[in-house]
């Protein structure tokens, strides 16, 4: 599917593509020597082709009020072409074609990339709003490879806890309202529909069972697994609704079909600018969430023009506009003079950013640096949830 | 028929409740297209009609009904040629193995959309490693589409029966001048009738689509599909599919002239 | 179907017409069927066969493959290791079971509906006003089946449409699950079951019908004994329809299902978000098993025609 809010399943990982390259490489990814990054720009080239997700590179055709594409081709000359994909998986394909100058990546596609090979490191000097963009976003182990940047942080968001305010009087502040087992809400709890959302239940019992020792909700071995797909299916007979597209999560929390449950926070600001009873919070325990990054393509025969976008997607005043069509936190601060919304998305709050385990794709090889134990990968997640919901 | 009172009025009555079942959720579509709410949500909270401006002028809806338009008439213009073709050839000819391609027709439309799709998604991709795209998709759908012109030519050919055209052959034309002359009028309907139907199917179609459009083309449904994921969109959607079924009027109309003008 | 004509004057047997290529090539033609039948089937055949027939063989066949977790490429090498597990699993058979279940209840309830208006449309109403309805239920096919799914979420919503009109009645939404699922498949295959019962039942004569009556029949029993034995392959041909098209539907299934899972929702994201094609191929075999007995069923009665 190609929906910018569905890809949030891309994103959880899709490929087993990944494994390979990240257990093939081992864990410093060594052998993935790219070509050196470029010391200064050159003319324009004229034209450079995009890929990315459904509403990140908007021309305004689908609405004329969001074009961030026409001003960069006027002032540059870089003419834009764009291809956009339905999941980290086929971007990882679509990369390998080398059509592709510039690709706006997630987690773990971002990885896989960089691991790979397909994409080059990126020299930040030559990109001057990369000084602004958040410090806890940049130099991530999904946009950088010992030490090197591979590309400019686009935005992130979390998964919140969202809730009917008719219903709790008082804020609830721990996802324990929806992992509970005799739930005064059976039947209105809705759920994210991916494996991935078993690293929620993963990060629960990692805050809540420290016996378990979970130390990363996507690193878990045999039994810290099977702890956590038995939590979700208690929860399944709790959850009213498992969702996955946008409209469908704001239709059931107005008609209050749902009344709590796993959300997005652009979820929550249309519902309120509705006048619909509902709040949003980041629990105690923190959240999961997602982080996306701009990169260049190794074999770019057009890397000034691609300069120019990462620098263009980057200015605090198209970034605004891009993470503020797509509901996302924006990357600097100086993008919040441009959006009126910034604080919702609790952008630049570096200790709630903190909380947040962005999306990767789990592997064989645990990503937290255990050595002496086997993770469940990503087809294992997916045979699991299918299980859980039965 | 002649039916006692209560049958008839009974018959009404379902009639009745039947077309209210099948309206009811057009209904909600097109109050859903003047309502204030942007994730369409019930009762509609208040009237406006910015959407409908909105909707007329946007430039993705209405470059994927062009789309949509485009690979319908594509694949209908090739499930007329194979269905015709195919329904000639089981309707006069008798030969070894004429129920398995009978059958062989069925299937693309009998089979779960989802194996459709991913059977030719996997063959496209994999075996003939093409690039996702046009042809793709209007191959994929002429597939599924030719039954149903098959069906009506089929049924046609049955009913017409064939001693006019060994008139015209006993006076001499050739196959070609009867085909123009005395074939193609008794069947004209029904390929009408026929390729709307496949029309109407591919322009709706969405799983099988799914599959083979890779993502360079957007179809109506696709596009559809893209906009519930878009915030602050929906209703325009619903405008897009009222204007569809009110555009939709004509051809149907047309055709059923056709039917029932030939039917006399 | 065009042939160049050709200005080389030629003769035909005694025909005293001109003869021109295309006139030559009739003449071969009609007298040669075989080369006729093999000129009209030679194109749909090699479409069909070709692209469909071999797609579908070689999805069967990666059902004997496996996906290297490792590689994440499909690996040659023939086992059954999916075909146990989509055979074996309890998942796979509970999900079959609803599956076939929901396919079994949404054509019932669209044969039960369809019936009484395919039979006032054909045999009931004027000119005009059937006219009228083959319109009217046409028409719905053409406002996109997501938009109508979307539509189906506000009915079914707590104090939504059927709250609102059965709740006075003591009735309630069965809101979104299993049975919000059917009910939602079942209105949109409605028109492609309506529409070949209503063209068996034009095709029953009239006359039949007085018959019946004349000899005393009630209308129950002439439609018992003379027009349901008559339209038996237009039902099935409409089942066809509802039945395949809920074995497959994921998209609907996911609006209006709730937390309910089918066979489609299984398949595509083992293909789509899995990446898995082999197990996706593995699961797609039960439906398929299962149109093909069906098929093999129904073969007989000619509906394979009605469609």
């Amino acid at each position: 599917m190609r929906n910018p809010m569905t890809r949030r399943a891309g994103f959880a990982g899709l490929a087993v593509a990944s494994i390979v390259i990240l257990a093939g490489c081992g864990t410093g990814g060594s052998t993935a020597e790219g070509p050196a990054a470029l010391t200064e720009l050159g003319d324009p080239e004229g034209a450079v082709s995009i890929l990315a997700w459904p509403g990140y590179v908007e021309d305004g055709t689908n609405y004329p009020e969001y074009d961030w594409v026409s001003g960069f081709e006027e002032a540059t000359g870089c003419m834009v072409t764009t291809k956009t994909y339905g999941t980290s998986d086929e971007a990882v394909s679509l990369m390998k074609t080398g059509d592709y100058d510039v690709v706006a990546a997630s987690g773990d596609a971002s990885l896989r990339m960089m691991v790979a090979g397909d994409v080059q490191p990126v020299n930040t000097d030559l990109v001057p709003s990369y000084a602004g963009i958040y410090d806890f976003l940049k130099n991530q182990s999904h946009n950088s490879l010992d030490g090197v940047a591979y590309g400019v942080p686009h935005g992130y968001g979390a998964n919140l806890l969202q809730y009917n305010t008719e219903v709790f009087a008082e804020a609830p502040t721990s996802w324990s309202v929806v992992w509970e087992a005799n739930s005064p809400y059976a039947g209105k709890i809705t759920s994210y529909d991916s494996p991935i959302y078993i690293a929620d239940a993963a990060l629960y019992l990692m805050k809540t069972q420290p016996d378990l020792g979970i130390t990363n909700p996507y690193a878990l071995d045999e039994t810290q697994f099977a702890a956590a797909v038995e939590l979700l299916k208690v929860q399944r007979t709790n959850v009213g609704e498992y969702w996955s597209d946008y409209l469908a999560q704001a239709q059931s929390f107005t008609t209050g079909d749902s009344v709590v449950g796993t959300s997005w926070q652009v979820i929550t600001n249309v519902l309120q600018g509705e006048g619909a009873p509902i709040e949003a919070v980041l629990p105690v325990e923190g959240s999961t969430g997602w982080s996306d990054t701009w990169m260049i393509s190794a074999t770019t025969e057009a890397p000034t023009c691609a300069y120019l976008w990462l620098e263009h997607m980057a200015d605090p005043e198209t970034n605004a506009m891009a993470t503020g069509y797509f509901g996302e936190a924006p990357s600097s601060d100086a993008a919040c003079s441009f959006r009126e919304d910034c604080e919702a998305f609790h952008a630049g709050d570096a200790a709630y950013a903190a909380q947040l385990w962005y999306w990767t794709t789990p592997t064989a090889e645990c990503l937290d640096g255990r050595t002496d134990a086997v993770c469940m990968d990503y087809p294992a997640w997916t045979q699991a949830w299918q299980e859980i919901k039965g | 028929m002649r039916l006692s009172m209560t049958s008839k009025i009974g018959l009404w009555v379902t009639t009745a409740l039947t077309l209210a079942f099948i309206y009811v959720p057009i209904l909600v579509v097109v109050l859903n297209s003047f309502s204030t709410s942007r994730t369409l949500s019930w009762p509609p909270p208040g009237f406006t009609t910015e959407w409908w401006g909105k909707a007329l002028t946007n430039a993705g809806a209405l470059s994927a009904i062009s789309t949509s338009l485009i690979v319908a008439a594509a694949s209908t213009v090739i499930a007329l040629l194979l269905g015709t073709a195919l329904s000639f050839a089981l309707h006069r000819f008798s030969f070894f193995g004429k129920s398995t391609v009978n059958l062989l027709v069925v299937l693309p439309i009998a089979l779960p959309g989802i194996v459709t799709g991913i059977a030719l998604n996997n063959a496209f991709r994999t075996m003939l490693d093409m690039q996702l795209g046009w042809f793709t998709i209007i191959v994929a759908h002429a597939t599924f589409c030719v039954v149903t012109v098959f069906n009506n030519v089929f049924a046609r050919l049955r009913r017409v029966g064939t001693s006019l055209e060994e008139a015209s052959s006993d006076l001499g034309a050739g196959i070609w001048t009867t085909f123009r002359l005395v074939t193609f009028p008794q069947i004209r309907s029904a390929l009408f009738a026929g390729g709307l139907l496949s029309f109407a199917l591919s322009f709706d179609e969405i799983i099988v689509t799914t599959f083979t459009a890779g993502s360079g083309v957007q179809t109506l449904p696709i596009f559809i599909l893209d906009n519930m994921f878009r915030p602050n969109q929906a209703p325009i959607v619903a405008v897009v599919a009222v204007v569809m079924i009110l555009i939709a009027i004509v051809p149907i109309y047309i055709a059923q002239r056709l039917t029932t003008t030939d039917n006399r | 179907m065009t042939t160049v004509s050709s200005s080389a004057p030629d003769r035909v047997g005694e025909s005293p017409v001109r003869a021109s290529l295309a006139r030559r090539g009739s003449v071969f033609l009609y007298r040669h069927a075989k080369v006729r039948l093999a000129l009209l089937l030679s194109a749909p055949l090699f479409w069909l066969g070709l692209v469909y027939i071999a797609a579908l063989v070689a999805l069967l066949i990666t059902a004997f493959w496996t996906v290297d977790s490792f590689t994440g490429e499909i690996i040659i090498e023939w086992n059954i290791t999916n075909i146990t597990k989509v055979v074996g699993d309890a998942l796979y058979h509970a999900v079959t079971l609803r599956t076939v279940g929901a396919a079994l209840l949404v054509t019932a309830i669209d044969i039960v509906i369809a019936l009484p208006i395919a039979f006032f449309m054909a045999k009931v109403a004027s000119r005009g006003v059937q006219r009228a309805l083959v319109i009217a239920i046409l028409m719905p096919l053409w406002a996109s089946y997501l938009v109508k799914a979307y539509a189906w979420r506000s009915i079914l919503a707590q104090d939504g449409i059927i709250d609102w009109m059965f709740g006075p009645l003591g009735g309630s939404s069965p809101g979104y699950g299993f049975e919000g699922a059917v009910l939602t498949l079942a209105y949109l295959w409605l028109p492609f079951v309506i529409l070949p019962i209503y063209t068996a039942l034009e095709r029953v004569p009239d006359s039949l019908l007085d018959a019946s009556s004349d000899l005393g029949a009630k209308t129950g029993s002439t439609f018992r004994h003379i027009v349901l034995p008559l339209i038996v392959p237009g039902i099935i041909a409409g089942s066809i329809f509802s039945f395949s098209l809920t074995l497959g539907d994921y998209i609907a299934v996911k609006i209006v299902g709730g937390a309910t899972q089918m066979l489609g929702t299984l398949v595509y994201s083992n293909v789509g978000v899995a990446n898995n094609l082999p197990l996706a191929a593995a699961i797609s075999l039960i439906p398929l098993a299962i149109i093909f007995v069906y098929l093999g069923a129904v073969r007989r009665t000619g509906a394979l025609n009605n469609l």
